[in-house]
This record gives structure tokens, sequence and C-alpha cells, in this order.
């Protein structure tokens, strides 16, 4: 594997984070990380999205005139959006009553477009896909941290398996009720970033 | 790179029709899965308020119709309690409610707790003769703190006993409000007393423990808006504006 491939590879999942370091995402990665379940499936709506769009948009990017490129992309990633939400309905009803408000706003999510509009608009369909690939890994593995730890310290389990048992089911374990709330995902993603910057000192902006 | 106008605009009608082609395509193929899935979820919850399905076991659809075999589903007046036979069930009461000609103004004590405006003229219900769990089930819903919970309750044959309630949708607070969703809370509906012989609701959500075993429930804590809400929706549901002449129907029919 050469060079540049590693990095396109690479980066998004630490020093280039789509979630903590550029701050994108950031509304999908506290709605849907209550139950680690819910962040599974929405990683693999977005991983469907954000890869088949940098496909199809860096197929296109010849085409597609600059005056309304911006469009062209939206159209594009929404309809990538509705085919992936429709699919969750047909295959995954259960987990897509939950979360099927936020699979549609992955069209405003800010990835997908931001990829689209930095990435595949100047590069070949290979390398857009791998792109869209390492992007959706680094935004998954953040929202599945997030999630393990809201589930198993909001409720006690882990992918709805008891790990610890909670006192309101006869256990000893008093559940923290921050967990299951919104501002928690904010606190963890905050750690994220802190351990993140601790051991990558490059990823800290000159003061 | 230049492109002309007409370019731009071909290119851009091009890109709509591939794009709504795709979805159409999609979405007409997967909509007969949906269908099914939706209806599939809509019985389980039947069947589990029903006391016949634990609440978490999934049945494929073949189990599903088998026990819907053996329950009724009956469109009932709401005015006159009688079912009516030829009813459409697949419609839902809550919209035709709101309809001039499906429905009427709520009486101002439910629709201010309850937050209903409209009640529809026909209501949904069902008979379950599953063996050793026969009930009937109603649909309810209304207002709690920050959403309109969707539910049902099962009312034993004679309508004297609640069997079991449950919801479906909600989005009330979770840790507070969503505890509705508790199997703690909902097991101890379970053999409470719903109506006296006059058809007065009895059965109450209570601030706090409950005393009267019998009847009350213990409110939600940290949720007294929504526990109030649960208590007036039972209150519509099950009094004479709403599944009152029907279940009165019933306890004259045995």
């Amino acid at each position: 594997m050469n060079k540049a491939t590693k990095k396109i590879l690479v980066d998004p999942l630490h020093v280039q984070n789509p979630i903590t370091l550029q701050v994108l995402g950031i509304c999908s990665a506290l709605a849907v990380t209550t139950k680690v379940e819910t962040a599974l499936v929405m990683s693999a709506a977005l991983t469907f999205v954000l890869v088949l769009s940098n496909v199809s948009i860096s197929l296109l990017r010849n085409k597609i005139p600059g005056s309304v490129r911006i469009i062209a992309q939206l159209s594009i990633i929404a309809s990538l959006v509705v085919v992936a939400d429709q699919l969750l309905q047909a295959f995954l009803f259960d987990v897509a009553k939950e979360i099927s408000v936020f699979v549609t706003l992955i069209i405003t999510n800010c990835i997908v477009m931001g990829r689209a509009e930095a990435f595949a608009m100047q590069n070949p369909p290979g390398k857009s896909a791998l792109d869209g690939l390492s992007n959706s890994l680094g935004y998954s593995w953040v929202l599945i941290a997030v999630g393990l730890f809201r589930e198993l310290l909001g409720s006690g389990k882990i992918l709805g398996y008891t790990v610890l048992e909670s006192s309101t089911e006869g256990g000893w374990y008093v559940s923290n009720g921050l967990m299951v709330l919104s501002p928690s995902a904010f606190f963890l993603i905050g750690l994220i970033i802190w351990v993140q910057r601790a051991l990558s000192p490059e990823m800290n902006e000159e003061s | 790179m230049e492109f002309s106008n007409k370019y731009i605009f071909s290119f851009a009608l091009l890109l709509c029709l591939i794009c709504s082609l795709a979805v159409s395509f999609v979405h007409v193929s997967m909509r007969d899965m949906q269908v099914a899935n939706a209806e599939a979820d809509q019985k389980s919850q039947v069947l589990q308020v029903a006391g016949i399905l634990e609440p978490g076991v999934k049945l494929t659809g073949e189990e599903i119709a088998a026990y819907f075999e053996e329950i009724d589903e009956l469109v009932v007046s709401r005015e006159t309690g009688a079912v009516i036979e030829d009813g459409d069930f697949a419609q839902d009461p809550r919209s035709v409610a709101k309809t001039p000609e499906g429905g009427v103004d709520a009486p101002e004590v439910h629709s201010k707790a309850t937050g209903v405006r409209r009640l529809a003229n026909e209501l949904r219900a069902f008979n379950v003769r599953v063996e050793d769990h026969e009930c009937l089930v109603l649909e309810i819903y209304g207002n709690g703190l920050w959403s309109t919970l969707l539910g049902y309750i099962a009312l034993s044959p004679d309508t004297k006993e609640v069997r079991g309630i449950t919801y479906y949708a909600h989005k009330e607070t979770p840790g507070l409000g969503g505890e509705v969703d508790n199997p703690k809370w909902k097991a101890q509906w379970k053999g409470k007393r719903a109506l006296d012989d006059d058809g007065e609701v009895l059965v109450e959500v209570v601030k706090g423990p409950a005393m009267d075993l019998e009847r009350e429930i213990d409110g939600l804590s940290g949720a007294t808006i929504t526990s109030r809400g649960v208590d007036s929706m039972l209150k519509l549901w099950l009094g004479d504006d709403g599944y009152g002449p029907f279940l009165k129907a019933q306890r004259g029919a045995l």
C-alpha cells in the first residue's frame, strides 16, 4: 500500500476524525448513542450512504457543472438516504422505528456533503470509495464507543444483554440517569477528544 | 470548465429523473415488506397486552397470523357500543376523528386533560379468544408531557379487571415518563379492578405509591404529568365518552 492510500485510509480514524477533530455529524452522535444497537445501525446506514455518494459523485465529477454542483450532490445524497431508510424499514423494522428520523437526517450530515465537496469532486472513484469508507469508520468507532459507555452506565446493558444488574430490576447497580440523556454524549465525546489530543499533540491548533 | 445553459438544464433534469426513478423503484419493491412489518409489529403489541406474548419475544408472520385466527377485530360504534359488522378495520380512528363526518368534538374535561380534541364515531377493539387469555383489547391514546402516548389496554371479558397495558409509541423522557414502558410498572396493572357494575372507572394512577391495591397504580416518580396523562386517558377511553357503551354491552352479553 503506498503512502497516499494509507493516508486516505488511516487519517479519518484518528488525526482527521470527522467527529472528534472536524466536529461534524454531532447531532446524530448525540441522538442515536443511547444504545449500541442503534449506534451500529446508524453507522451502517452512514457507511452505505457515504461510500455510494462518494463513488457516484466522483464518477460524475467532470460532468457536474460548477454552478449547480451543491444541489446535484444533494440530490444524489438525498436519494441514497431515502434508499437506506427504505431498506431499514423493510429489513430491520424494530431499529428503523427508533432511528428513522435520524437516518433521514443523514442528508444534512456535514460529513457526507463535506467528503463529496472536499474529496470526491477531485478524485477518482476508487480513492473516493476508500475515503468514504475510512470516514465512515472514523464516525462509526466514535459512535459505537459513546454508545457502549452510555448503554453500560445508563442502563447496565450492552446490546440489550444485562451486564450490571440495575436496581429497577432488582440488582445492585443504580443506573446513571445522565447517561441516557443527550448531554452525556457531549461529555463522552469531549473525553475522547482529550485522550486523542493527549496521544497526538499534532492535533492541537497552534495557539 | 464552462458549460452551456442548455447542458446545465439537461444535466439537472436527467439527474433528477435518475434519482427519482431509483427512489421510486426501491420504495415500490420494498413496500409489501414494510407494510407487513408494520402490521406484524402492531399485532404483536396486541398479543403482548393480552399476555399471550412475553415482551421482547419475536414471532414470525405465520405465528402471529395463527393467533389472530382466534382474535376478532371489531369496529364498534362509540355512541351505542354496538359492533358494526361491515366496519372498515383498516381505518385509524385517530385520523378519521378529525374529519367533520367521522367524529365529534370531545367534551372539554377530556380534551383538556388528554389533549384529545376529537373523538371518532367508530372505534376499534379486539376480542381475544385465545385459550387462557380471553380478553378485550382497546386502543388508548392521549398526551403525556412531551408527546401523545399510543397504547392498548386489555380488560377481562366481563370488563371488571385489567389484564394489561402497553404503550407502543411515545416520546416521554427516558428514565422518567419513559418508564411507562417498564415491565415492572406495567405488571402492576394486571388484576386491578377496571370498572364497577355501573361502568364507573375504578383503576387510577395516583401520585406516589398506591394505597388501595385493588385499584390504584403507583405514579411514576419524576413524571407527574405523564402519570396524570395515563390516568386521564383511562378516564376518557374506559368512560362513557370512550368505550363505555361497548363495555356495557359486553357486560350485558355475558
